[in-house]
Formats: structure tokens, sequence, C-alpha cells
């Protein structure tokens, strides 16, 4: 009778619970568990400054997350709040209406925000912004100092100078560049990281405004140049997959890795001692400008069908602020898209000011929206390519073919 | 009494019987029949759209670039299947056949053979990742070591050797299946009609070709058909070995890692393509079932009665 007595008491407590307090209750989505103890203070933070709002942390499987998401917001049983993908993976969201929609009035902290930054969480076709842009990833080289102090090599400021690099390397026995490419994703990232600078700005202006595609010869020069560099990876580095490639430069026998900026952590954590260095890659002539490949990967997002709009709305103002973004950046070793952040971390920083000089890591930006993707195509590309089966220009004309299936820019031609 | 006992009897099996209908419909037959019926929708992300007959059928097979992928995919499975006919069951049978004959160290050797069946897919992929690990893998540095580095090569790096270096891995780690399946057959022979063989030939080829071969087709057709099988379900090796993408450049490229990325996006493809994605499991599901049911009667009409 006790027991009954005490589950019943028990039981209309949980009832009543909610409805007798004010708390508004929201949860939080994300795939990046490894993050959950700094989110959870950075929403004590806000929960401080926001009494009555707490917001619970919950974390899915990286790869799996978008599935896993879209299924729950289509079930109406979705998070309040989310970690978004960005471009793509953002519309199948927005496009879906699972979104809430952003503007000025309701984030005001927007208008500081880069443009490239707001490009990334917007939908190209109602040009309406979905969610708060989080963090940037950076394509450029990262760089042993040890060795190249060692070697007496400076960051190289043209392309001669690079080679020149690589043979003082080479003839040093050491590996210039750790990079395989039997990983298909790792020949989409050298091709930004390593040519961005020959591309050029102007390249990139004119494709996104329609007026040349990848036949275009600075595209072919870039396929060329990368060619000629990949010379200096590894003995057989076609088979080297992305795992191997990365042990080959924090063990200490590479001295350069072309990748993302997501790669620092990963060698901080993979070797201790290691001393990084990033630059990015040069352009033909030592006065061209040093471009990197910039983009988005992630943005705080609302559920349109959130209980409780208002709190809601109180995040993404927070996620918006340098409150957020400071400790986001510091904490957490991201490059926050917020602006006004400074960056702690020296690399970071670096990370941060080569971001001034940039242009789109394009084949992820710009072309990931139909089959088959620009990704796709410059991946296999590339992958022909460095094993001989293809030319630069080859390579430009199947990306063109490609993507005129579904690029409206490219069908006219 | 004999209803009531009857009833105690039908409610007994009832019970016995329901549990794993219940189970197998909620996750085998649902599926299977969900799965078709969602290849006839349209679909944008995972939400339904309208239904579009055979639209999604005519985009795997016939439009760019899903049909490309199709052709290649599908090729590939079929060669996979082909080879491995020869490395996995051809030389299963061999192992088997010496193994029954007791060559020196037969006990050993069965153990020997079948140890590796019993490892994970995952392990013996990334075991043989390291294996051809073009700098310092063991295949490129006992080629170097023996003065034939001229043969090393990045193995699974170009398109000649990344699906056979795969199929080469996949035998390694079955041949001990077909083996002991084999080994199990010949032991059914009966000793009699191998002294009446041996009366007449001392020839093995003759008593393996025309005594065992014949008498082992029930084995045959159970190993043949598990083959057909795995072949077109391919997907924990060369996830492993050669990524979602089928790297390099498609050439490890199977049905299952097509249907797989399609349904389900990867890190380089557009948004998930649902439909085409399920009309390809559709695909797969018919192409098992048919050509397996056609294997197993075919292979059956072969088959000696011991």
């Amino acid at each position: 009778m006790k027991n009954i007595l005490l589950g019943a008491t028990l039981a209309l407590s949980t009832l009543l619970g909610p409805s007798l307090s004010f708390a508004t209750d929201l949860t939080f989505w994300t795939w990046r568990q490894e993050d959950k103890a700094e989110y959870e203070k950075l929403f004590a933070d806000f929960s401080k400054v926001n009494p009555g709002v707490s917001i619970k942390f919950e974390a899915f499987e990286a790869t799996s997350y978008n599935t896993v998401l879209s299924t729950a917001l289509a079930g109406g049983k979705g998070p309040d709040l989310m970690m978004t993908r960005t471009y793509g993976g953002m519309e199948s969201l927005a496009g879906a209406g699972y979104l809430m929609p952003l503007d000025k009035t309701k984030v005001p902290a927007i208008s500081g925000f880069s443009e490239a930054a707001l490009a990334s969480e917007t939908m190209r076709s109602d040009k309406v912004l979905y969610a708060i842009p989080a963090a940037s990833q950076t394509m450029l080289v990262v760089y042993n100092k040890e060795i190249f102090e060692k070697n007496g090599i400076s960051e190289p400021k043209s392309w001669d100078e690079l080679i020149a690099a690589c043979e003082k390397l080479k003839a040093a026995g050491l590996m210039p560049f750790a990079n395989g490419t039997a990983t298909a994703w790792q020949n989409e990232t050298i091709v930004s990281a390593l040519t961005s600078s020959i591309m050029g700005k102007a390249f990139y202006a004119d494709l996104m405004a329609g007026k040349t595609d990848f036949n275009d010869p600075r595209f072919v020069t870039a396929l060329g140049k990368l060619k000629e560099i990949s010379a200096y990876f590894p003995e057989g580095f076609v088979g080297l997959d992305y795992a191997s490639a990365q042990q080959l430069f924090t063990s200490g026998m590479a001295g350069m890795f072309a990748g993302g900026s997501f790669e620092i952590a990963n060698f901080a954590k993979q070797n201790k001692d290691l001393k990084l260095g990033v630059f990015a890659a040069p352009g033909l002539k030592a006065e061209d400008e040093k471009l990197v490949g910039l983009f988005y990967d992630s943005g705080f997002g609302a559920n349109a069908k959130t209980k409780d709009p208002e709190a809601a709305l109180k995040f993404l103002n927070y996620a918006a602020s340098k409150a957020f973004g400071q400790p986001f950046a510091n904490n957490l070793n991201n490059v926050s898209a917020v602006p006004g952040v400074t960056f702690e971390s020296p690399l970071l920083a670096k990370v941060a000011e080569l971001n001034q000089h940039s242009i789109a890591y394009m084949t992820l930006v710009n072309f990931r929206y139909g089959e088959p993707t620009g990704s796709n195509l410059i991946q296999a590309g590339v992958q022909k390519l460095l094993n001989g089966q293809a030319t630069p220009a080859e390579v430009g004309k199947s990306m063109t073919d490609g993507l005129s299936a579904w690029y409206a820019p490219f069908k006219k031609k | 009494m004999l209803s009531s006992k009857l009833t105690g009897r039908n409610l007994w099996i009832a019970a016995l019987v329901v549990p794993p209908i219940a189970f197998m419909s909620l996750f085998l037959v649902y599926p299977i029949l969900s799965a078709f019926a969602y290849a006839f929708y349209e679909w944008r992300g995972l939400v339904r759209g309208d239904f579009i007959w055979f639209d999604n059928f005519y985009r795997v097979l016939f439009e760019f670039p899903f049909s490309e992928r199709t052709i290649n995919a599908f090729s590939h499975n079929i060669f996979v299947f082909f080879a491995l006919m020869v490395l996995q069951n051809g030389v299963g049978f061999l192992l088997a056949y010496c193994l029954w004959r007791e060559l020196w160290g037969a006990r050993f050797h069965r153990v020997a053979v079948f140890l590796p069946v019993v490892l994970s897919t995952v392990i013996v992929g990334l075991l043989w990742k390291l294996f051809l690990h073009p700098l310092f893998g063991a295949v490129n540095v006992s080629l170097r070591a023996m003065g034939l580095g001229f043969l090393a090569q990045p193995w699974l790096g170009q398109d000649s050797t990344a699906l056979m270096a795969i199929i080469v891995a996949n035998a390694w780690h079955m041949v001990g299946f077909p083996t002991l399946v084999f080994l199990a057959g010949m032991q059914r022979i009966p000793s009699e009609i191998l002294d009446a063989v041996r009366m007449e030939t001392e020839s093995e080829w003759v008593k393996m070709s025309k005594i065992v071969w014949p008498l082992v087709a029930p084995s045959a057709t159970v190993v043949f058909t598990l083959l057909f099988v795995g072949a077109f379900n391919w997907f924990e090796l060369p996830y492993v070995m050669g990524g979602i993408d089928g790297s390099p450049h498609g050439a490890t490229d199977v049905l299952g890692l097509y249907f797989y990325r399609t349904a389900f996006g990867s890190m380089s493809a557009s948004a998930e393509n649902f439909g085409p994605g399920s009309a390809l499991a559709v695909l797969i599901f018919l192409i098992i079932a048919i050509v397996s049911s056609v294997i197993t009667i075919r292979l059956r009409k072969r088959e000696i009665q011991l």
C-alpha cells in the first residue's frame, strides 16, 4: 500500500512537473559527441543570462547524422535546436520546411557575418538564411616547422620556391609531401589546397558568373601543376590511403601535408611534439595573390515547429554573438564564423589570417547539388590524372560535361 | 477431452511458431516489401512525394550518371563472381581434395585453411590493406627483398590491380568455407565406390574428375549458389579496402556500395537519392533471387543420389 501511494505521488509529480515550473527545456542535436563537455559549459553560460531556458545536449554518429535528423524531423520528433550541415546538406532540411527561416530582425548580429559564411546556410532557391554559420575550414598546406628549419626552408612564395623546397627535402631523405590519393576524397582536397592560387580569384569569379567552365586554361594549368607537384608525393602514393598519409606526416617522415585546417587538431592529437605551421600554396609567380580554399562546415539552426520559438531564437542570437564565438574558438579549436572573434592559438590565428585571401572550395561549395557532383567528377578525374590515364584538359572536359547534366550555366554550351 | 488436449497442443505450437514468424515478418518481409513500394515514389530527402511508376528504375538503368554507374558496378559484380569461382571455389575444391587424400600435414592444414573464415571481414580488410601498403606493406617489401622491386605496385590505387587485390583478399578469407563443404561431400562418398575405382585406375586425375567431382555435386550446388549471393551482396571488403566511392575512380565499385551511396548519401554525393537507391535495392534483390533459383534448379539436376 505504501509503495502504491509512493508510486502514485511520483507519477503525479512527474505529470505535473513541467506545468508547475516555468522553465523551458530545449534539446540540441549535433554530430560532435567529443565536444559534449564544452557545449554543456556554453549552455550553462547561456542559461545564466537567460534564466528559465535550459538546453540539453544530444549527439549522433557523424556519417548518419543527416539521415537521423531528417527522419526525426519528418516524424515530428526532431530537436528544438540543432547543428546543421552546410550547402546541400542544409538545403535538404530547409527545402523540406524543417528549419526556422531567419533574418536581420530575428538575429540582428548576422549583418556582421561575411557573405561567404551566410551563403553556406542560405538556400539558393528562396535566398533565405536558415542557420547561423558556425565554423569554417580552410584548404591549405600544413608543414612540420622543425623539418623546415633543419633544412633551411622558409614558406615558399612562388611555385618554383615550392619545388625547390621539395627538392631540398627529397635530398635530405625525407618525403616532401605525405599525401596519398587512394582515398577518393583526398583527390579533391589536394586540388583546392595546392592550386587555389594558380586558379586565382578571377577564374572563380568568371566561373560563378557563367562566363567560363572547367575547360578554362586557368583550371587546366592548375591541374597540370598538381600533376607536377605529385612527383614529390610518397612512392606509390596512388595506393596510399588517408590514414596512412596522416601517419607519414605525424611520424615526421614527411615535411608537408596538403589538406584541410581540420587536420591540425588531428595531427596535434596524434603527436604532441609536432610543431606545425600552415601556409597558402603559392601561385606561379611570387607576386600572385596567395589563396586558400575556404568552406563552412556547420551552423546552428532551429526547428520550424519548436515548442518555444522565442527561446530558440534567444539561443541563435547567442550563437551569433562573440560571447559564444570566442569560447567556441578557444576551447573547441574552431575557426568561428562570428565576426570579431580573436584566436588564442597562433595556428588558428594564422588560418584566420589566411582566410582573408581565399576562394571557395568550389567543388564542395558550388557543385554538390546534383548528380554527378563536382566532387565525384574531380575525384575520379584527378585519380586518372595522377595515374597517367588522363590529361589535365581531359579532366577539365569531363567535369564540364558531367556537370552539364544539372548545372544550368554549363548546359548552354 | 480430446479437443482440449488439441487446443493445448495447438497453443503450444502457436507459441513456438508465432514469435519467429512475427520476427521474420517485421524485420525481413516488411522491409523488403516496403523497399519495393519506396522504389515507386519520388523522394525529397526522406520525405515521400508522388507515386511515379517506374521513373526511379528508368533513372537507374538509362539516365546519366546513374546508368553509367549501374553498368560499371554490375559488371564488377559479375567479374567478382567468376574470379571468386576460380580463386575461392576452385582452389577450395583442390584443397579439399588434398585434405581428403590426407597428404602430409592434413590435420594441421585443415585448421589452417579454415582459420581465416572465422575472422571478421573488417579485420581481414584492414590486414590486407596493411599487406598491400605501397611503402611498408608485406607484399611490396617481400618483392623488393627478392629483387623484384619492379613488380611492386600501389595495388589499391590503380584500376588495373585494385579490384583483383580485393578479390584475392576475399578468396584468402573465405576459401576455407568451400573447402569444408567439399571435404564433407567427399567424406560421404562410400568406400566401395573408391575401392572399385582403384581396381580400374591409379590416375588421380581420373579419380578426381570422373568420380569425386560428380559425386560432390550437392556440395557444389551449395557453394556455387552461396558464392553468387555473396558476390552480388559484396559490401564489407570493398568498403574497407576501396572506400564507399569505389576508389580509384569507380574501379572497385560494386552494386552494394553503389546502392548504399545512392540511398543514404556519402561525403561526395549530393543529397540522398532515396528513390533511385530503393530502385537499385529492388533490382539487386531480383537479380539475386532469379539467378540463384536458376542456378539451384540447374545444378540440382546433375546431382546424383548416393
